[in-house]
């Protein structure tokens, strides 16, 4: 009978929608569903909740997204949004420009976002002069891990410049020991050339190669030494490193196979989960050079009808960046907190070092936006230049073609 | 009324297909046609702006790469699998004791699905756990096969891969082919002391011709779409080296949001299809004609 009554009374609202108070309701179309990744979202998820508001979950999982963003526009072109949609970099930007982003500013306003978040990730959540996404965490690139026991056991410290690297790894290749571990695919090449480049580059040219796309930088001499040094880490890696997933090169610095990997700080979760502890199993440190590359995942605001919905984005937007929910969903996801005025009391050191080099680096301007992982140029660019740098390191092509080529791919992705 | 009727009952059944046919697909060809010469990124986008993005594509070295394999790729597919099928067609056909289980076997292949044989091919022939480790732990310190890590072989590590999901199919094909040649000529050909090999090479192969033709279409069509078996088996590694126009078009319309290069690289591959369906038409229609 109650149920009768439960249905009753919600058909009658489902008919009559101006008899429902505007109570929060978002839809929220992400791919985080794996583990740790479910695990953090359900956290905004039940904050959500508890603050009265209704959560339609519309997971997409597959391709990295690619998935998700072919759902995305399925719903855009059919004039039917979500709420949010987790989006990022300067993909946020071109949706704005075909019309599709709501303006969250009053929000953001109220918040003070642009007190508590570095300038340079502040401005991927701006379009134009309104805020339109809500950053969620920050990831670094530019890590370097290795296997504590075997750098000991081989006399070895955490290298500080790429000389150091490379006379590292020839001892451990004398050794026996994998030098680096490495998965041949496209995007981990690119994670590899990226923080090779912002080390041989410095900030400055770094910017003005893979965010201003500027032809001289992209062509200069700094720019062939950087794919020399991708030949010289061509040879540090296994014979049979082609299509390795990432998660298994970083098993085999785990189980001590191979002594070091580059590779984004998701990878501590690898180790952590593998029960290492930082600092004493495994170490971390930024790769050689200056600079810190960031990887910050965040929700675009969709525009959508009606006030519920709206509502829902008000609340979802001021949740996420939100001092608990930035705190909580990084202690699970292995980054650290967008905003800078986050207790980090709970995280580990790797996290603390994160963290610290980022405000260094937000003071001297070389907080820069990662190219390999979509957050400083749109697509049709990133992937030209992904295509050279696999294409380079995966065949006997010179330094200069990889150069000349650079160039040529990138004019031509325009 | 029953004659207008009977007139006109098929095409009033067959209206609704027809009309989805022509929405669904050449409705949709068009669209891909007009949209390969826009400016169209993340979304469609319908000023035309000319070849812009045929331009690209011709001077991009990944779809040159990708047109080179699939070069390769198709006519190393079909040549071998036919040579293949043919061979165990005619060795299947020496009226042998258990033809029905050795042809359901050699058949099994077709029924899995690319990804399947691309995963299974991906681990067979990964030198760290497939053919190469065992072959060394045999003591053969020396032997190589390293085709999936190799830029320059990976394509044809591929063409093995699909042989083998081929051939048993094409095999069921040309042995039907050489059920249907009619016995009493071989006989007259026995009688007259001819070898084997002659009946085949000069009477049974020839009369099958058709047999040949519909094989081709199967695996040339076949050869064109393949884009599972090169995702699960190399993802288009090492670097793009196994790339293919499919995978080259999935990429540009999902990955990096530049649908306008991916509906010009679709209309290429279109031209390819055309270019093999359209001589093989031609010929079919002609000779209902005559």
């Amino acid at each position: 009978m109650k149920r009768i009554k439960l249905v009753a009374v919600a058909a009658v609202i489902l008919v009559n929608p101006s008899l429902a108070l505007a109570e929060p309701e978002a839809e929220v179309l992400h791919w985080w569903t794996s583990g740790g990744e479910a695990k953090s979202v359900a956290v905004l998820q039940q904050e959500f909740a508890d603050n009265g508001g209704t959560w339609t979950d519309m997971p997409v999982a597959g391709g990295g997204g690619d998935a998700a963003m072919t759902a995305l526009r399925a719903r855009v072109l059919s004039g039917n949004a979500p709420t949010a949609v987790q989006l990022k970099g300067p993909a946020i930007q071109e949706w704005y420009e075909e019309g599709a982003l709501a303006d969250i500013s009053a929000v953001a306003e109220a918040e003070g976002w642009a007190d508590v978040l570095p300038a340079s990730i502040a401005d991927h959540m701006r379009c134009e002069d309104s805020w339109c996404a809500a950053p969620v965490n920050v990831h670094r690139v530019d890590w370097i891990w290795a296997n504590a026991d075997v750098l000991k056991a081989n006399d070895i410290s955490m290298p500080g410049t790429w000389q150091e690297f490379n006379a590292a790894a020839e001892k451990l290749q004398a050794a026996g020991i994998i030098p680096l571990a490495h998965g041949g695919q496209a995007w981990q090449d690119a994670t590899v050339f990226e923080a090779v480049a912002l080390g041989i580059l410095g900030a400055d040219e770094f910017r003005k190669a893979f965010v201003e796309l500027d032809e001289a930088a992209l062509t200069s001499d700094a720019m062939v030494a950087v794919f020399d040094q991708m030949r010289t880490l061509r040879g540090h890696v296994d014979r049979n490193f082609s299509g390795r997933d990432w998660n298994l090169a970083t098993a085999m610095v785990m189980n001590g196979e191979a002594a070091f990997q580059i590779m984004g700080d998701w990878a501590k979760g690898e180790f952590l989960a593998a029960g290492k502890a930082p600092g004493v199993d495994f170490l971390c440190a930024s790769t050689p050079g200056d600079g810190f590359l960031y990887n910050v995942d965040s929700f675009a605001m969709f525009n959508v009808d009606g006030e519920d919905r709206q509502a829902g984005q008000a609340l979802l937007a001021r949740l996420i960046v939100g001092k608990n929910f930035q705190k909580v969903f990084n202690l699970n996801k292995g980054s650290i907190p967008a905003r800078t005025d986050v207790p980090l009391d709970e995280f580990d050191s790797c996290a603390h070092l994160s963290a610290d080099d980022m405000s260094a680096s937000s003071q001297n301007g070389s907080l820069l936006p990662s190219y390999a992982h979509g957050m400083a140029l749109r697509g049709a660019q990133a992937g030209a230049i992904t295509d050279v740098v696999t294409a380079h390191f995966n065949s006997d092509m010179s330094s200069a073609d990889a150069v000349n080529m650079l160039a040529a791919a990138v004019a031509n992705s325009m | 009324m029953a004659d207008w009727l009977e007139r006109n009952v098929p095409r009033i059944l067959l209206a609704p297909s027809f009309l989805i046919v022509l929405i669904f697909v050449y409705g949709f060809i068009a669209w891909t046609a007009w949209v390969s010469m826009t400016r169209s990124r993340l979304l469609p986008k319908y000023e035309i702006e000319g070849f812009i993005q045929y331009d690209r594509l011709f001077a991009a070295p990944r779809w040159d790469t990708a047109m080179n394999n699939l070069f390769i790729f198709g006519a190393l597919f079909i040549v071998v699998s036919m040579m293949l099928g043919l061979l165990l067609a005619i060795l299947l056909d020496q009226k042998i004791r258990i033809e029905g289980t050795l042809r359901t076997i050699y058949l099994y292949p077709m029924a899995l699905s690319m990804i399947v044989t691309g995963t299974a091919w991906k681990w067979i022939m990964n030198p760290g756990l497939g053919i190469e480790a065992v072959v060394r732990g045999w003591g053969f310190e020396s032997f190589v096969f390293d085709w999936v890590i190799d830029p320059d072989m990976a394509i044809y590590a591929i063409v093995v891969a699909a042989v083998w999901q081929a051939s048993g199919f094409v095999m069921a094909l040309f042995l039907a082919g050489l059920r249907s040649v009619d016995d009493e000529i071989i006989k007259a050909a026995r009688v007259d002391g001819i070898p084997t090999w002659r009946i085949y090479s000069a009477i049974v192969i020839p009369s099958m011709a058709p047999v040949f033709l519909s094989a081709f279409i199967v695996l040339a069509h076949l050869a064109i779409k393949s884009f599972d078996l090169v995702i699960a088996l190399t993802g288009g590694g090492p670097g793009y080296a196994t790339d293919l126009p499919a995978t080259y078009m999935y990429a540009m319309a999902f990955s990096r949001g530049d649908i306008g290069q991916a509906a010009s690289s679709a209309m290429i591959m279109m031209a390819v299809v055309f270019a093999i369906v359209v001589p093989y038409l031609y010929s079919e229609l002609r000779v209902k004609r005559g």
